[in-house]
């Protein structure tokens, strides 16, 4: 393995606007209130970017292609504006990006901005859209919910765990993403739920019913990374490193080869393994501090702990439903709410989490703020289970 | 010896019950209270006269199929394309490659044994036998008697020289523009006179001296027949006739109006296929069609009917059904009410020809790959080897998936995804050979679906495009039930 990215590239500022349903805003302005909330703390003027990475992924319902919309929402000077989409990981993407280029040194400064406007469809969920000319003849007639749902069939047959009580374990984890996402002011759902709310509630895609799928919102968030020697010359004191970034994409085995049994992520596991080697970490469970995970469905959360190394297989339901991820827990999990509540803004997400992490390890967390976190990991999940792309990514305090 | 080699049928699992029909149209017809019993066989919102007539055809190829078919008819008035030859979507969907003849019969409740005769004459000096389908399903106004006699359904028959199960003895046929009813361009519906004059005029008159003809022809005299096959949605007809022409009574077949409706043009071949199920060897079989005019032919069983293998066939259809009691989701898949599909239902279906022309094996034919180097099958055919010990370029050859045997390995009931009949029922389905997709499943019941439940590949409409009147086919997981 080449020698990674760790410690070569520190976070400068983070900005994340207010999640929700925007109703009043179009998407520049939701990227000029991340983005200026980021330069702030960054300490920086616009024109000492070198260069941009900007992600959205469902554009053809609000902004279109390109890095344009994000150049001319902050009247950019011209730089390299770069425009990455890759399912729900898009916005690490565009962190990636930029951090790739500050380690290359092709930039000193470069800006990670994403955003997804979501509710001008006129109805909820995520919007229905071609899947493309051919996937569009054969594809099941899928939605989200539907497709992740079956990992909670899978799971249950393969663990032989009782069918009620993964749906309780599963309901367990909304309720704590909600506590959670309710001390959080720029969050999209912020009322605490009781766990016969979630198990009551109307059925989405059996057996994920409404509290166990996150919500569908507009926002955006924003990095500006450097090297740690500009960071600290800029007159940075604690800074936060970027300690692995790492990505995993199917390559069709899942949705074409019996080897998968459907029950878990072969990409998490891969990104996570590489992840942690990146970083030095080979006891994820006793050195992650916290994590934000991809929970587009709580079943996604659930199957994902395990992926992550952080449970043992077959076994996250029982540390779901022991607190272990709770914000009192071991390895507090979505304390920012998370998709669940934080909500998602697709190409905004990656970035969302990231924002989160470094808010605690800088101890700026306000009322959700932990107790001296070292390492805190994201994970993004984007696609099906049977085909999908994921990144694992781990921040840390930089000791350099 | 030219005829019958082998037959198939297909009649739609769902059975809507008359007496739901008549309880919601009783207040606007009282005439309908007495036709409230026995049910009416109804295609799912995803069948079609072609889904039908793949189904029909998958059975009658059967346990024995031959590698030498040279032609490929399907006879309807209910086709889905009105300039795109279905019976080639047939042919492709049957993976029967490109090297045949194929046409489409129709404008006629006849041409379903009007294409029959000339499929059986043909055959003698054509390479290959013929595999003959007819399916239909027509649209009728809500609250008619129509609605409530109608059925879908479909046949399809092996025709050759070799094995023959059923003989043909000869033919006759009279054409004559009598108008019981007619469907005129760019009509959905039927347009039918006086029933009293149909039959007086039209029954009485034309099938008779349709008969005497025939008779005429062959070395077989009336009262031989064992079977007489004669389709008509007024009962008491084929007695009648039967007297007339001087053929036992008992020889009469049921025309399945109690269990299924009277399938249009295919109903001659539903009925015929349903006769053969009983039929003995030696047995004379009988096969009326009628419109503007009246086919009759003459078949002679064989000792070969005895061996041919074991089928779904017309009994083993109506065997697999599950009652409809909703006649407002009948109204619904005929297209028959103006429903709010929702926003959702709003994505825009085109179809790029070239794509489809490009992948119609994988598409159509649901053909998928398997590796030369490592024996995997897999769906769909790559570049690559999806095996992730093999990842041999190029190695793939065809390999027909449509009759593996598969099971569910994960699924669910998706309420948040636009489809005619919610929830959406979808699953990762796995091949026996290796191979899966995540395939769309139908027939299914809400709280039917289990993991490692065993399905059967099925044809079916993958979704309408009505903005440019296309529709779009593919593959989708059925339970395998016993019998089916």
């Amino acid at each position: 393995m080449a020698n990674g990215i760790k410690d070569k590239v520190a976070i400068l500022g983070m900005g994340c606007s207010k999640f929700g349903e925007r109703w009043d805003s179009e998407a520049d302005d939701l990227m000029v209130e991340a983005v200026e909330e980021c330069l702030t703390d960054a300490g920086i003027e616009r024109n000492q970017i070198d260069a941009a990475w900007f992600s959205t992924a469902i554009e053809e319902v609000h902004v279109g292609k390109s890095g344009v919309p994000l150049s001319v929402a902050l009247r950019l000077p011209y730089i390299p504006v770069t425009r990455v989409e890759n399912y729900c990981a898009s916005g690490t993407e565009a962190f990636r990006g930029a951090v790739y280029a500050v380690a290359s040194g092709a930039a000193d400064i470069a800006l990670a901005v994403g955003v997804e406007k979501l509710k001008d469809t006129g109805y909820g969920g995520l919007p229905q859209r071609n899947r493309g000319v051919l996937q569009s003849m054969y594809w099941a007639n899928a939605s989200a919910p539907g497709s992740f749902a079956q990992l909670a069939t899978a799971y249950s047959t393969k663990h032989g765990v009782d069918a009620a009580d993964l749906k309780r374990a599963m309901a367990q984890i909304s309720v704590k993403s909600h506590d959670n996402g309710a001390k959080n002011p720029k969050a999209h759902l912020r009322k605490p739920i009781d766990i016969d709310t979630v198990l009551n509630a109307p059925m989405i895609a059996e057996p994920l019913g409404l509290f166990d799928c996150c919500g569908v919102s507009d926002g955006s968030a924003a990095a500006i990374v450097t090297t740690p020697e500009i960071a600290r010359s800029l007159g940075k004191k604690d800074l936060v490193s970027v300690k692995a970034l790492q990505l995993a994409v199917s390559n069709g085995t899942e949705a074409s080869h019996n080897s998968w049994d459907g029950s878990y992520f072969m990409t998490t596991r891969k990104a996570s393994e590489r992840a942690y080697k990146e970083a030095g970490i080979d006891k994820p469970r006793e050195q992650i501090s916290m994590f934000e995970c991809h929970d587009c469905f709580s079943v996604t959360e659930l199957v994902t702990m395990e992926d992550l190394y952080l449970s043992k297989e077959g076994e996250a339901w029982k540390d779901v439903l022991d607190g272990f991820y709770n914000a009192d827990g071991q390895i507090p999990c979505q304390i920012d709410g998370g998709l669940k509540c934080f909500g998602h803004p697709i190409g905004a997400s990656g970035l969302r989490m990231l924002y989160e992490m470094y808010l605690q390890i800088l101890g700026r967390a306000g009322e959700r703020q932990l107790d001296n976190p070292v390492h805190g990991m994201t994970h993004n999940l984007g696609g099906f289970p049977h085909q999908n792309v994921s990144s694992v990514s781990i921040v840390g305090r930089y000791d350099g | 010896m030219r005829g019958i080699v082998a037959y198939g049928g297909y009649v739609p699992r769902l059975r809507l019950q008359r007496k739901s029909m008549v309880e919601a149209n009783s207040w606007f017809n009282p005439g309908l209270k007495t036709k409230a019993k026995g049910e009416r066989a109804m295609c799912n919102w995803d069948e079609d006269s072609l889904t039908m007539a793949v189904e029909a055809g998958r059975d009658c190829l059967a346990g024995d199929r031959p590698d030498n078919v040279g032609a490929v008819y399907l006879a309807s008035t209910s086709l889905p394309f009105d300039d795109r030859q279905n019976a080639g979507v047939l042919a492709t969907a049957l993976n029967f490659g490109e090297n045949m003849m194929t046409m489409d019969v129709t404008s006629s409740q006849r041409a379903g044994t009007s294409g029959l005769i000339n499929a059986l004459n043909a055959v003698a000096g054509q390479d290959g036998p013929a595999l003959y389908v007819a399916a239909e399903k027509r649209r009728t106004k809500a609250a008619g008697p129509h609605e409530l006699l109608y059925g879908d359904g479909a046949a399809a028959l092996m025709l050759g020289t070799e094995n023959v199960i059923a003989e043909f003895l000869g033919a006759h046929q009279t054409a004559v523009d009598f108008i019981d009813h007619y469907r005129g361009q760019n009509e959905d519906f039927d347009y039918s006179w006086e029933e009293r004059w149909i039959r007086d005029e039209g029954y009485f008159k034309i099938v008779p001296r349709t008969l005497e003809g025939l008779f005429a022809k062959v070395d077989v005299k009336p009262e031989d027949v064992d079977h007489l096959v004669m389709p008509t949605v007024m009962g008491a007809v084929p007695k009648r006739i039967a007297k007339m022409a001087g053929i036992r009574e008992d020889a009469v077949r049921d025309n399945l109006h109690a269990n299924m409706g009277e399938s249009g043009t295919a109903h001659s071949l539903v009925m015929l296929v349903d006769a053969l199920q009983d039929a003995e060897p030696g047995q004379t079989v009988l096969l009326i069609g009628w419109g503007q005019g009246c086919d009759a032919l003459l078949f002679r069983t064989t000792d070969a009917l005895k061996a041919l293998s074991s089928r779904r066939g017309i009994k083993g259809s109506l065997a697999r059904r599950r009652e409809e009691t909703n006649y407002n989701k009948y109204l619904a898949f005929n297209n028959l009410v103006t429903q709010d599909m929702g926003l959702r239902s709003e994505v825009d279906k085109q179809t790029a020809l070239s794509a489809l022309y490009r992948k119609k094996e994988m598409l159509t034919g649901f053909v998928g790959g398997k590796c030369r180097k490592c024996g995997t099958v897999q769906f769909p055919k790559s570049n690559v080897c999806v095996n992730p010990n093999c990842g041999e370029f190029h190695s793939q050859d065809d390999h027909p998936f449509a009759e593996i045997p598969a099971k569910v390995q994960s699924w669910t009931a998706d309420n948040l995804t636009f489809t005619p009949d919610p929830p959406q029922h979808f699953g990762m389905v796995v091949f026996e050979e290796g191979g899966r997709l995540m395939a769309d499943l139908t027939d299914v019941d809400v709280g039917g679906v289990e993991v490692g439940m065993p399905m059967r590949m099925v044809f079916r409409v993958k979704e309408h495009d009505d903005q440019r009147g296309f529709t779009k086919y593919f593959w989708k997981a059925a339970p395998d039930q016993a019998g089916a």
